[in-house]
């Protein structure tokens, strides 16, 4: 369902440390494209959680292996497919949204199997890349986009406020947005969809009846 | 399944060498003389049952590294190692098993005994019948998976082992483990299932059929009293004849054979092997004939086709129920006799009971045999596997916990 990523860029220590933060201790966790399973070990290392991982890619399955992490290698909707309603009390996709075929049916999935779902993803809202299409007329390129047109495996890219309207559309709580430029700094709401490179969103389903 | 002449051996795994575990010896082990036979799950009675088995490495002092490896259909205890200063070639798994390797002996105690039912040692058809002081023959009762199964656990109990560290498997193997980690769940840390499936496929049962056709069609078969007579010869070839072409694939074949003839220039328009792949499976048929009993091949290729834990437990979710090992799963590309669905079928049971399992279907063009050739991928798994295992097991606050 999702590209081989063997060129993906490479995530942001900040994402991860931001994600970890948000993880409870001993939460029961699934990373969907988990991969080399740097931060489930993290999170299992440091927060005492129960973690399983998602990598379609076999090279990045064998190190989650050497670390130890247990793994489903292949794709994610048919590995989230396998678990029961409510297994986890988080499903994390770090940066890996905008490659998924169906980024609807995977973030379902994710609260079915998962109370809460973090996502995070590239803003293609952000100035920079704004003005390269508008003043560049080309596709954008920054290292959270590394990829040229011909060779991206992002085929789902979306901004802050697209994200937010379909969360609206999905019935969907927000509880929680991050925001941090593409120099990883972390900044306030205000104008984030100028301003983010990448967005780290928490999101809910709605309570039944609200 | 192939023990296959064609693995190539590394100088450093000769006798020896670094990475070898040297000159071993087949033990053996008997238990359930009568009147305390085995009940079987057929119903009848077994005893007394001899296993053959061999062990390489040492048992820790806290007996806490053993590994018990399960072999496939035409496999035995002889998993790594020599017999003698002169063997040709090494235990069936040897790129796996030794110093250094996979299953390293050098941390790991590993185990691994031919199956009852077996003709490598242990109690089979071929042995002789205490009532009869005949082979049994057909006499010899049906055993199962599961009862293969009990047999080892006689086995781990006798070697003073109250808890496996893992257990790994092939193909039917592979069924071992699943049934062990179902039956004995307190006494398996972690298991590997390789290449394998929770019940035959009905194409598993029809290959198998074929192959036990030939062997009962053949005259010289004498209804399985062909002890101390010719054996069923040509019948046991063509059923590992047959055996061999679902063992390997089209695209492996193709590279490996091709069209390309063998001792001749052009084709001889007669029935005698034109194509290296028809001499090949001759050469296959043959040199199987000569270190395997019939009989044993009807009841283990009977043992696979039974052999269906959603069935026996309602569903294979439910027979997992009380799995507490953590899991490694692995499947080959290529492999269209264990196709991937199948292990992927078990990782889904597992995942629903909330059991830790790593799954990976490892890219290959040798089908199903890949599991006993030299493959990166599947030795890097078992390292890693193993070593977080180990180490979970030692200091038990680690990873991967049940859901």
């Amino acid at each position: 369902m999702i590209f081989p990523r063997r060129d993906r860029p490479k995530k942001l220590r900040l994402d991860y440390e931001l994600i970890e933060s948000l993880v409870p201790d001993g939460a029961k966790v699934l990373d969907l494209g988990c991969g080399d399973g740097q931060l489930l070990s993290e999170l299992i290392e440091n927060n005492r959680c129960v973690g399983r991982g998602i990598e379609i890619d076999e090279e990045a399955a064998l190190a989650c292996i050497r670390r130890g992490v247990p793994v489903y290698q292949g794709d994610m909707l048919e590995g989230m497919g396998f678990y029961r309603d409510g297994q986890f009390d988080v499903a994390i996709l770090s940066q890996t949204l905008q490659q998924t075929s169906s980024p609807p049916e995977v973030i379902r999935e994710m609260l079915r199997v998962a109370r809460r779902a973090i996502i995070s993803f590239p803003n293609f809202g952000h100035w920079a890349v704004r003005l390269q299409l508008l003043g560049g007329g080309r596709m954008p390129r920054n290292p959270l986009l590394p990829h040229h047109w011909y060779n991206t495996p992002n085929v789902h890219l979306c901004t802050v406020k697209d994200f937010r309207e379909f969360c609206d559309r999905e019935k969907l709580v927000r509880v929680g947005e991050i925001f941090l430029t593409p120099s990883q700094r972390r900044i306030s709401p205000l104008l984030a969809n100028w301003r983010a490179g990448l967005a780290i969103f928490q999101v809910e389903r709605a309570a039944l009846g609200a | 399944m192939a023990t296959d002449d064609d693995i190539p051996v590394a100088d450093d795994s000769r006798l020896g060498g670094v990475h070898s575990v040297g000159l071993v010896r087949t033990q053996s082990f008997t238990f359930a003389e009568p009147p305390d036979e085995l009940e079987l799950e057929c119903g009848q009675r077994l005893g007394p049952i001899t296993l053959a088995y061999e062990t390489y490495g040492e048992l820790a002092p806290a007996k806490d590294n053993a590994v018990l490896i399960l072999h496939a259909l035409s496999g035995d205890a002889h998993l790594a190692g020599y017999h003698a200063k002169d063997d040709r070639k090494p235990g069936w798994w040897d790129l796996m098993v030794g110093p250094g390797k996979p299953f390293d002996t050098t941390k790991y105690f590993v185990i691994c005994a031919n199956i009852p039912g077996g003709c490598k040692g242990s109690t089979g058809p071929s042995s002789p019948n205490p009532k009869t002081g005949r082979p049994y023959a057909m006499d010899f009762p049906m055993v199962t998976v599961g009862d293969m199964v009990r047999a080892q656990e006689r086995l781990i109990d006798h070697l003073g082992i109250e808890r496996l560290l893992s257990m790994a498997g092939g193909s039917l193997g592979g069924m071992q483990v699943l049934e062990w980690a179902v039956r004995y769940p307190e006494r398996v840390a972690s298991a590997m299932s390789i290449a394998a499936t929770a019940r035959l496929s009905a194409q598993g049962i029809a290959f198998n059929e074929v192959g036990r056709q030939a062997i009962m069609t053949d005259p010289n078969w004498r209804d399985g009293n062909y002890y101390g007579h010719e054996p069923p010869r040509a019948g046991l070839a063509i059923a590992r004849m047959i055996g061999h072409i679902t063992y390997l694939s089209d695209d492996q074949m193709h590279e490996k054979f091709g069209r390309r003839l063998q001792d001749r220039e052009t084709v001889g328009y007669d029935f005698k092997a034109d194509f290296q792949v028809e001499s090949y499976l001759r050469y296959q048929g043959d040199s199987f004939v000569r270190r395997f009993d019939a009989n044993s091949y009807l009841y283990i290729s009977k043992a696979m086709d039974y052999f269906d834990l959603a069935d026996k437990y309602g569903s294979l979710v439910q027979a997992f129920e009380a799995v507490r090992a953590e899991f490694l799963v692995v499947s080959f590309t290529s492999d269209w006799l264990f196709p991937t669905y199948q292990s992927k079928e078990i990782v889904r049971a597992l995942k629903a009971n909330g059991v830790p399992t790593t799954f990976l279907e490892i890219p290959s063009r040798s089908g199903h045999d890949t599991f006993l050739l030299p493959n990166r991928q599947l030795a890097e798994t078992v390292t890693g596997f193993l070593a977080n295992v180990q180490r979970r097991v030692r200091s038990p606050a680690g990873k991967g916990g049940r859901l």
